[in-house]
């Protein structure tokens, strides 16, 4: 009964006591969606590269190196010579060996130079491999595998022709050697989505008649004798290792690291995963500290309503006093409805979050390659929902307390 | 009178309110007799609301004893005076007497939610809710209806049968009818008078206005059995 007193007395208040429900679901809904956001993007960070024990590459930091190999974030400072390649290749830890060259750009994609090694080896979840949705893998010099990204952004199939522009942000074409696309591969959540493959020969073959970054005025080499061209590049941006045990892998990575004939760096993923979510890290604690404090703003906003709506109210706490309630009963009752109210709150946040992720969710997916999952509440999402209903609870108490006061002074006899 | 006829006795109480204009209210000898109507007749101002919150225990006397149905209700503690209200005592003020967004059905039970006595008189609440409606000349639809949507005569009639559920030996009206039109009054405190006897309870009302004065079994003068003095700091 007092359950349903309270709640026909917040219906009978519905503008403010919505208004209230409103915020605290809205706030509710930002914290869990930005610890959906921090959880999903640590998963699917974590999860980005898996199966590979070393990356190589030239020297310069571990994240700048995971940055552009991995997630084709920025760009490599130096290449890796083709000979410092085979001599790590040739090495008897290194169980398989994957290159991978960077530089050019499809529309708003990389292009990626690599060998049909990658296809087995690349893995993320935890060893999940790379499936083709549709074609196959390249078989001609000039055909590329499209990740599922670039395929839905740009409308492309099978036998569809792409032109690789060279650089990143460029004008300039490689439009007198046009590829096929071959193959689409299945989404994954990784950079790999927002790739387009190629052979690491078809990379040498496009760049035939450029020297320097910038094309050779009048020199266009025909198509079928660049074909019989020696295509063995000269540099690669990048290796991914895998070695054969894994004893093997910090042995391998001094090697390399040490490697005389040219500066080199060989990196952990995991460990450099790592250092890298250290640095997004803080971003993290300091959103997270920004969502707590909107949650808290709420609460005190419940508070600032509870205050307010005490006067008004003063008749119907009299009413109760005059039934013989103890004053403690209106205390109880203060707290129940701002428990009931941060209650209808979380509960509507919690709505309104996967609302929104189910809204969100291709849109996140699309521009940053994130991929949150739509699961039940986890344990620590109902820890934060059941905090929010005791801390409104709490909250509620400094106004109930006033309530208290009031009621002892008034009595029954209220003249409004 | 005996101490068993009498459900009401004020005894040389003095109670004084403090601050800034105080004010002091004495009532040397005032009794109610079990079964009886009384109307206690005085002037705003005169302390009858003063009267009313020490004989409903909101209050406490300085000095004196205030006698409730054999309980000297200075002597208890405050939450045993809130219990020993719930149960002893049946309320009815002049307006807004009820949750204006509960239904009259939840309005008239609530008594019964802090009286475990009057509770346990009561078999099946419901029906004895709407029974009361019923002997009250309430619609019978009315009961699911939320309070706030009656008219004021129907809210007094609603006040009456939430004072009466659980038959507590007496009943206070504070000027139940004073919002009421001259021949709505009437009837209401016919009403009032029937369900109180009926239900074998003292009726004591407090008002202003003397026009009512021959319903009752005896009318009081506020000024005859107590005095007030003012005075301003």
């Amino acid at each position: 009964m007092m359950l349903r007193l309270a709640y026909g007395s917040l219906i009978a208040r519905a503008l403010t006591v919505a208004m209230t429900i409103i915020a605290i679901a809205l706030s509710v809904a930002l914290f869990l969606g930005v610890e959906k956001v921090r959880t999903g993007a640590k998963a699917s960070f974590a999860d980005t590269i898996s199966g590979t024990d070393l990356i190589v590459g030239a020297r310069s930091g571990s994240v700048q190196l995971l940055l552009y190999s991995v997630f084709r974030i920025g760009n490599a400072t130096n290449n890796l010579t083709w000979e410092s390649y085979q001599d790590i290749a040739n090495r008897s830890e290194v169980d398989w060996i994957v290159p991978i060259s960077l530089g050019d750009s499809h529309r708003q994609f990389r292009v990626m130079g690599t060998t049909s090694a990658f296809f087995e080896r690349y893995k993320y979840r935890s060893g999940q491999s790379l499936t083709m949705k549709e074609g196959a893998a390249m078989s001609d010099l000039f055909d590329t595998v499209i990740g599922a990204d670039v395929a839905a952004t740009l409308g492309y199939e099978i036998g569809d022709p792409i032109v690789v522009a060279h650089g990143l942000a460029s004008f300039s074409n490689h439009d007198d050697q046009p590829f096929r696309v071959s193959g689409i591969l299945e989404k994954t959540g990784t950079p790999v989505d927002r790739t387009v493959i190629v052979s690491l020969q078809a990379i040498e073959a496009i760049h035939v008649d450029w020297q320097t970054g910038a094309r050779i005025q009048g020199q266009t080499t025909p198509v079928d004798v660049i074909r019989k061209m020696d295509l063995t590049p000269t540099a690669i941006t990048a290796a991914l290792v895998g070695v054969k045990g894994r004893f093997q892998i910090f042995g391998l990575q001094r090697a390399i690291n040490e490697y005389t004939e040219e500066p080199l760096l060989a990196i952990l993923p995991g460990v450099a995963l790592q250092e890298l979510w250290q640095i997004v890290g803080i971003a993290e604690t300091a959103l997270i500290g920004v969502s707590g404090m909107v949650v808290v703003t709420a609460l005190i906003g419940m508070m600032a309503t509870i205050f307010s709506s005490l006067n008004e109210r003063r008749r119907e706490m009299a009413i109760y006093r005059a039934m013989g309630a103890k004053p403690r009963v209106i205390v109880s009752l203060l707290v129940l409805e701002a428990a009931l109210m941060a209650a209808i709150g979380a509960l509507l946040g919690l709505a309104l979050l996967y609302i929104g992720l189910w809204l969100a969710q291709p849109l996140v997916d699309q521009a940053f390659g994130l991929w949150l999952p739509i699961e039940a509440p986890s344990m620590r999402e109902f820890w934060v929902l059941i905090g929010v209903i005791i801390a409104g609870a709490i909250v509620s108490m400094v106004p109930a307390i006033r309530a208290y006061r009031m009621s002892v002074a008034d009595g029954m006899m209220v003249r409004i | 009178m005996s101490k068993d006829t009498s459900i009401l006795t004020l005894k040389d109480v003095r109670y004084r309110w403090s601050g800034r204009a105080s004010f002091e209210l004495s009532v040397p000898q005032f009794s109610v007799n079990r079964g009886e109507t009384v109307l206690l007749l005085g002037e705003s101002g005169s302390g009858k609301s003063t009267l009313l919150s020490l004989i409903c225990g909101t209050i406490i006397a300085q000095n004196g004893i205030v006698d409730v149905g054999g309980t000297d209700i200075g002597a208890l503690s405050a939450r045993e005076r809130d219990q020993f209200r719930a149960e002893q005592i049946g309320l009815i003020f002049q307006q807004f007497n009820l949750l204006p967004y509960a239904t009259v059905l939840d309005n008239i039970l609530l008594p019964l939610r802090f009286a475990k006595s009057r509770r346990q008189a009561v078999p099946s609440p419901n029906a004895m809710a709407s029974q009361l409606c019923d002997e009250l000349g309430l619609p019978s639809d009315v009961i699911h209806a939320r309070a706030g949507t009656l008219s004021v005569g129907q809210q007094q009639r609603v006040a009456a049968a939430r004072a009466l559920i659980g038959n507590p030996p007496l009943i206070i009206a504070d000027e139940p009818t004073s919002a009421l039109d001259a021949a709505t009054q009437l009837t209401f405190l016919k009403l009032l008078f029937d369900q109180s006897r009926q239900h074998d309870t003292t009726l004591l009302m407090v008002s202003h206005d003397a026009r009512l004065a021959d319903q009752f079994d005896r009318v009081v003068k506020m000024s005859d059995v107590a005095e007030n003095k003012r005075e301003t700091t």
